[in-house]
């Protein structure tokens, strides 16, 4: 595929309601993602992190701005048309997991396959594989109430993963883990990322953005700064441009 | 992925058995009344038909009624022999009279009646033979003392498990040999037991019994190929002129058509049938509404399902599609246990009150489809209305 940057975000801008009442969240962000990078995005509450993940996981529309994703001008496509795009080349790690209750692990990781026509023993397949990768074979029957926290965080990057998407969005992947877990987790996404998935990542936690090439620091819904190069753990590479 | 969705549905319903039981109850209800009541109209329809054919199909049955100047004027044998004669299309005629008698045989006496028949009588009212033979000619001719007994008659007074032919008995205090014992022929419109009587040749009954050469009714079959109407209106003509009815004067005869009857009453218990069906479906309706119910409750509580299923890539008409599947499914069980209870609550019912269960396919298929279309129908909101939802509102939903 193309050189260019997987993603661009180019004036970004996000109000939400209107009137009086209207809050802009994001004001204007630009940035570029090369592929193959691990972008961890930091930054005070409520500066616009999960706002921008959300459009970058094409869930959401900017309210002006271009964002393009492989080249396609996302800001410009229906609903179903973004649901495609997402099905397609995208894994989404929520904020605090979002399993399915009461369906077992095999059958969460299966769902993003459903939507992809994928045959049953297919399916099938293709998710025990997805969560012996996470290391989660043998809990394959069990339902996420059954799971520990680690565990039903894996279950999701096991979801995110069985399509073999370009791009991992994991928004407080570890958010909820105790520090163990949490490096197990992030151990885990470098490993992807040297696989070639392009990963991003939004932290609270300076150690786990260790784990990245790139810091993307986010403030008052503005990107306010960008660390690259010196994460010399991953050598040089060409990273985010703000 | 069709196949995908609607074991999804199946086992969302699994999950909530009891609630998606409670929740088709309406159209449960719904369509087992529906079943029953057609099923029943279409069981009286039957039993009536079968009384109006035990007269005779395509059959007038004539008989003289009260004239202007309040006076009866009975038929005689000279009218039988006018009809048969001078009216195109007719097949049989017969006169009957009959008066009542006390039956004796074996030292036992039974009220009964005795008919004054004649073979072409047996034919036109269709009555078949259980035992012996019919008249002879000769035995019509002379009026000669054989009887034919009815079946009440011989379960009353004749031995059990032995032939009464070649017996004799008693009416009144005439006596006679019995020659034959016919088929049983149901009782017509709860008037008496038609099968407690015993025929006689009509001339000895006119000449022993009742004394004159009065008929009581005429009955004449037809060749159904003829106009109706013609037929009538001629035989109408043919009447007034033998009993010199001037113009404006009303007929004092009354001709009962017996596939009229079956038209009329097949008719009128249709329109009642449909009538009461249709009420029934009123409650498929409010089945209906109970589904749409449920299902908007299911799409607030589970809100985060769908929010995840779109989140992963799932287009708004697959959350449609999933939605609507789960409403048609539930309506479609409850079609069929409904169908089921109506098999049972009909048959059960017609049994009890002793009419023929006719198993209806088509009513049984249509409402069937309708329940489907019910889930189509009301699941399509509640299916909107999840498809609709933002994936990021949804997903923060709690
Ligand atoms: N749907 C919404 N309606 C109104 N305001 C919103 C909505 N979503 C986010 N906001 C506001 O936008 C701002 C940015 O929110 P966002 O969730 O992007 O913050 P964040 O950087 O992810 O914070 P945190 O670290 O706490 O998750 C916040 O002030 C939030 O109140
Ligand atoms: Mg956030």
């Amino acid at each position: 595929m193309s050189s260019g940057p997987i993603i661009e975000l180019e004036g970004i801008t996000k109000t939400f309601g209107t009137g009086a009442a209207a809050f802009q969240a994001l004001k204007g962000v630009n940035m570029s993602i090369q592929r193959g990078d691990f972008v961890a995005v930091m930054g005070p509450s409520g500066s616009g992190k999960s706002t921008t993940m959300n459009i970058l996981g094409c869930l959401d529309v900017p309210t002006t701005g271009k964002f393009r994703f492989l080249g396609t001008e996302v800001q410009s496509l229906n609903k179903d048309q973004r649901s495609l795009l997402r099905r397609r080349y995208l894994g989404f790690v929520f904020q605090g997991f979002n399993l399915l209750a009461r369906t077992t692990a095999v059958e969460n990781v299966e769902l993003p396959l459903v939507y992809r026509g994928a045959s049953k023993s297919e399916r099938h397949a293709s998710a025990m594989r997805a969560l012996d990768r996470v290391g989660l074979a043998p809990w394959a029957h069990h339902t996420p109430a059954e799971l520990s926290g680690g565990q039903q965080q894996r279950v999701a990057i096991a979801r995110a993963l069985v399509t073999d998407p370009e791009v991992l969005l994991a928004d407080e992947p570890t958010g909820n883990l105790d520090s163990e877990r949490s490096i197990e987790i992030m151990e885990f996404l470098g490993e992807l990322n040297r696989q070639g998935i392009t990963i991003l990542m939004v932290t609270h936690e300076p150690e786990m953005a260790d784990f990245a090439k790139t810091i993307v620091h986010f403030k008052d819904g503005l990107v306010e700064r960008v660390e690259n190069g010196n994460r010399v753990r991953h050598g040089k590479h060409e990273g985010v441009t703000a | 992925m069709f196949g995908t969705t609607l074991l999804l549905a199946m086992r969302e319903i699994r999950r909530h058995l009891m609630r998606s039981f409670l929740t088709t109850l309406g159209i449960i209800i719904g369509v087992a009344a529906v079943i029953t009541m057609v099923t029943l109209g279409r069981g009286v329809t039957a039993d009536i038909e079968e009384q109006i054919s035990s007269l005779g199909s395509n059959l007038y049955i004539v008989f003289p009624v009260q004239g202007e100047r309040g006076q009866f004027r009975a038929f005689d044998e000279d009218d039988v022999t006018a009809v048969r004669e001078q009216i195109a299309g007719v097949k049989a005629v017969a006169g009957q009279v009959d008066q009542n008698v006390t039956a004796i045989h074996n030292g036992q006496d039974w009220e009964t009646k005795v008919e004054g028949v004649s073979n072409d009588f047996m034919d036109a009212r269709g009555i078949d033979m259980d035992d012996g033979r019919r008249f002879t000619p000769a035995e019509e001719q002379a009026g000669s003392n054989v009887c034919i007994i009815g079946p009440t008659v011989l379960e009353e007074i004749f031995i059990p498990g032995q032939s009464p032919v070649g017996e004799r008995m008693r009416l009144n205090n005439v006596s006679c040999q019995v020659i034959g014992v016919f088929a049983t022929r149901g009782s017509v419109g709860g008037g008496g037991d038609d099968d407690n009587s015993v025929f006689m040749p009509l001339t000895n009954v006119q000449r022993r019994f009742t004394g004159n050469n009065n008929i009581g009714y005429m009955v004449i079959s037809y060749d159904s190929a003829y106009d109706g109407d013609t037929m009538t209106n001629s035989l109408i003509d043919l009447l007034r002129e033998r009993r010199v009815l001037l113009a404006g004067q009303a007929n004092d005869f009354d001709i009962v058509d017996t596939a009229a009857i079956n038209e009329t009453v097949a008719s009128t218990v249709g329109t009642l049938t449909i009538m009461v069906a249709a009420i029934a479906a009123i409650s498929l309706v409010v089945g209906g509404v109970g589904i749409m119910n449920i299902m908007l409750v299911s799409v607030t509580e589970r809100t985060r399902e769908i929010g995840i299923r779109l989140a992963i890539g799932a287009l708004a008409r697959e959350v449609r599609m999933q939605f609507l599947t789960e409403a048609v499914v539930l309506c479609c069980f409850g079609g069929l246990v409904g169908i089921l209870l109506g098999f049972l609550l009909s048959f059960s019912l017609s049994s009890a009150l002793g009419f023929p269960f006719v198993f209806d396919p088509f009513i049984n298929i249509l409402s069937f489809v309708i329940s489907a279309l019910i889930g189509i129908m009301f699941g399509y909101f509640p299916a909107r209305r999840a498809s609709m939802l933002d994936p990021i509102e949804a997903l923060r939903h709690e």
